[in-house]
């Protein structure tokens, strides 16, 4: 049994929405009462551990108080009741680059934001060049940040907060942050991390990037703690759970969410020799969506999604983007989604298929595991992975 | 105590916070820091033009020194009173202005004020020595009187940095306190002996009645704590001689209880500053 590297015991934090807020002095001595105010509880006996070394995913919808949680272990929020522990050092990453100043170096604002961080000035004469090297600035380190892009503002942000080398790091759905070469780099960083055997607490509601990367999760429900447990279930559940609409089960035990304006009702997947054919790498396949809309709709877009059998999310197409107006749909219906030439290795997948309105803001249905199929090897020798392409090797 | 750990731990931090602060305030102009110095003397003209040529105040003459320069004279009080106004400004932003900071990082709060404070002390500190020079130049005698200068100095910083500490708090909460406080200062100056000797106020309150006892409204005026700094300070560079043993223990007083209650106070409500922002 690994220590808690974060313990959360019995957690309230209490906001007081104020309805006529006395803020000015004035309103202040002239009310001559209290200003009026409602109690609300952002979290509401929040308990649970984090075990050292995991990669720890805090879900939740906007206003389940994971930012708050997150907030409260950063120590920049102080809970009403209740308390929270760490063991070792806390960086927190809510906000890169805060703390800059427009007008001073590159060099002088990595010095500043690495002290208001909380390393020393021998710490950071180490690190310089590392931090200076991965984000990537290093012609422009004399410049004022001012004349930064923004890009390269958050990528020396990002690096000066990452370099900390805290025992715990809390992050704050920054990764979103940089051009995909970035991206990449700091992908492999959190995996140094863990590696590392250090703790880190990520707070997102993107539950796809989180399946990733954690380990271990916690659900948050209006500041209440749903579920704690093993990222894959905490996760699923919260993904099934956070979708608009009914939830219906249908005779074969799929799951569908949405409004049921329309639905799914079977998904083939099949190669280029037709209906029941082996899906080969580097030929074509079809995604076959067998619908039926229960009452008149106007445009509707079909999109369906393939991810691998552990969850990472691989490749989409929809009729919004790749394919026709659908116009007015009423009945049963069929439509072939054709992709030439697939990338994807041998191996097993499952489909996602959606029908949602026009704007794709509006969910009819979705049936989370609409169809498996089997990824034959093709020509080429399979040597792992999720993607598969040709290719050769010569003298340049 | 807590205050000489909070100043140990956070050591790092306070000195490059102080550095933004001194690098960014003249950043992009030609005379760089000289500017600090251009505010002080743009006063020290105008009002000597108007209180010693056209008004014809007299100043003190020095005793012992005998100095009878107008300029210099005012310039004693006038310096301590700009960096006690700028500290305290600069305090009540501080909270405010890094209100993005304070709401995403976790960091010792009191830092922000310590810079502040600390940054208009360096900017302080070369005006000082310039009056210094100008006063060794017209024959003031006032080099053995430094090192008491700077313990004075450092009482008028704590005296100031409690004052921004206190404010700083109710600016969060009180938006008004930064508008008001500007109202306050300018009645503040003009009741402060800076301007004019002290004697001329003596003259005329002497001539109103005790108010009690033997409390005259005199010693209601001189309870003013700004006004006790100017005296020190004028005794020692212009006057080259000790202050009295009571004024020097009244401003320390001011000076180490005005910090401890602005510290206690600032502590008090420094872990609800992210929300309150």
């Amino acid at each position: 049994m690994t220590q808690a590297a974060v313990s959360v015991e019995n957690v309230s934090k209490r906001f007081r929405i104020y309805h006529e807020r006395n803020q000015t002095l004035k309103s202040a001595i002239m009310r001559r009462r209290r200003a009026l105010y409602e109690d609300f509880w952002a979290l509401d006996d929040v308990t649970f551990d984090i075990p050292e070394g995991r990669t720890f995913a805090l879900v939740g919808d906007n206003g389940s108080g994971k930012s708050t949680l997150l907030k409260c272990m950063a120590q920049i929020l102080y809970p009403t009741s209740g308390n929270i522990r760490t063991r070792g050092r806390v960086a927190a990453l809510l906000e890169v680059g805060s703390g800059f100043h427009p007008e001073l170096s590159g060099r002088d604002n990595v010095y500043l934001n690495g002290s208001i961080l909380g390393m020393t000035k021998p710490e950071i004469d180490a690190k310089f060049d590392d931090i200076v090297g991965f984000s990537g600035v290093e012609q422009f380190i004399d410049q004022p940040v001012k004349n930064y892009s923004s890009g390269m503002y958050v990528r020396l942000g990002f690096s000066v907060a990452i370099h900390v080398d805290p025992e715990i790091l809390l992050v704050d759905e920054v990764l979103a942050v940089g051009d995909a070469a970035f991206q990449e780099k700091r992908a492999e960083k959190f995996a140094e991390f863990r590696r590392d055997g250090r703790t880190v607490v990520v707070v997102s509601h993107s539950a796809p990037q989180l399946r990733q990367m954690a380990d271990t999760a916690a659900w948050l429900v209006k500041g209440k703690l749903e579920r704690v447990g093993d990222a894959k279930d905490v996760l699923e559940e919260y993904m099934d759970a956070s979708h608009s609409g009914e939830v219906r089960i249908d005779a074969e035990g799929r799951v569908h969410h949405g409004s049921g304006a329309m639905s799914v009702d079977h998904v083939e997947v099949f190669g280029g020799g037709g209906p029941g054919s082996d899906v080969r790498n580097g030929q074509d396949m079809t995604v076959r969506v067998h619908y039926t809309a229960h009452e008149p709709v106007t445009d509707p877009v079909i999109g369906c999604a393939i991810e691998a059998v552990d969850g990472t999310y691989l490749w989409a197409s929809n009729t919004f983007d790749h394919g026709p107006r659908l116009g007015r749909v009423t009945g049963s219906g069929v439509l072939d989604c054709r992709a030439p030439g697939i990338a994807l290795a041998p191996g097993m997948y499952t489909v996602i298929t959606s029908l949602t309105d026009s704007t794709t803001q509006h969910l009819y249905d979705q049936v989370r595991d609409s169809a498996r199929f089997g990824v034959q090897s093709g020509a080429e020798k399979f040597w792992g992975g999720y993607v598969q392409t040709p290719s050769r090797w010569q003298v340049p | 105590m807590g205050v000489v750990q909070d100043v140990r731990g956070s050591r790092e931090l306070v000195l490059n916070l102080t550095r933004r602060e001194i690098k960014g305030k003249y950043k992009r102009t030609f005379l760089g820091q000289l500017w600090s110095l251009a505010n002080p003397l743009a006063q020290m003209v105008i009002f000597t033009l108007v209180f010693s040529f056209i008004l014809r105040v007299p100043p003190d003459v020095g005793d012992p020194s005998g100095l009878n320069i107008f300029a210099l004279w005012l310039l004693c009080a006038l310096l301590p009173w700009t960096f006690f106004t700028n500290t305290v400004n600069g305090g009540m932003g501080a909270l405010v202005g890094n209100e993005n900071l304070i709401k995403k990082v976790h960091f010792p709060r009191v830092a922000l004020l310590a810079a502040n404070s600390l940054s208009w002390m360096f900017t302080w500190s070369i005006e000082m020595v310039v009056l210094l020079v100008a006063l060794l130049i017209v024959g003031s005698n006032a080099l053995p009187f430094v090192p008491l200068v700077v313990v004075f100095m450092a009482v008028l910083s704590l005296f100031a940095t409690g004052v921004a500490l206190l404010l700083s708090i109710a600016n969060v909460y009180f938006r008004d306190v930064q508008y008001l406080t500007g109202i306050v200062f300018q009645v503040w100056f003009y009741v402060t002996p800076i301007l004019y000797p002290v004697a001329f106020v003596a003259e005329q309150l002497n001539k109103l009645p005790a108010l009690f006892g033997r409390v005259s409204v005199l010693d209601l005026y001189l309870l003013n704590p700004m006004a006790q700094f100017a005296e020190v300070f004028r005794n020692l560079l212009y006057d080259n001689r000790l202050p009295e043993l009571g004024t020097s223990l009244t401003v320390l007083a001011w000076g180490v209880g005005v910090f401890l209650v602005g510290y206690l106070v600032f502590k008090r409500h420094e872990k609800g500053l992210a929300e309150a922002l």
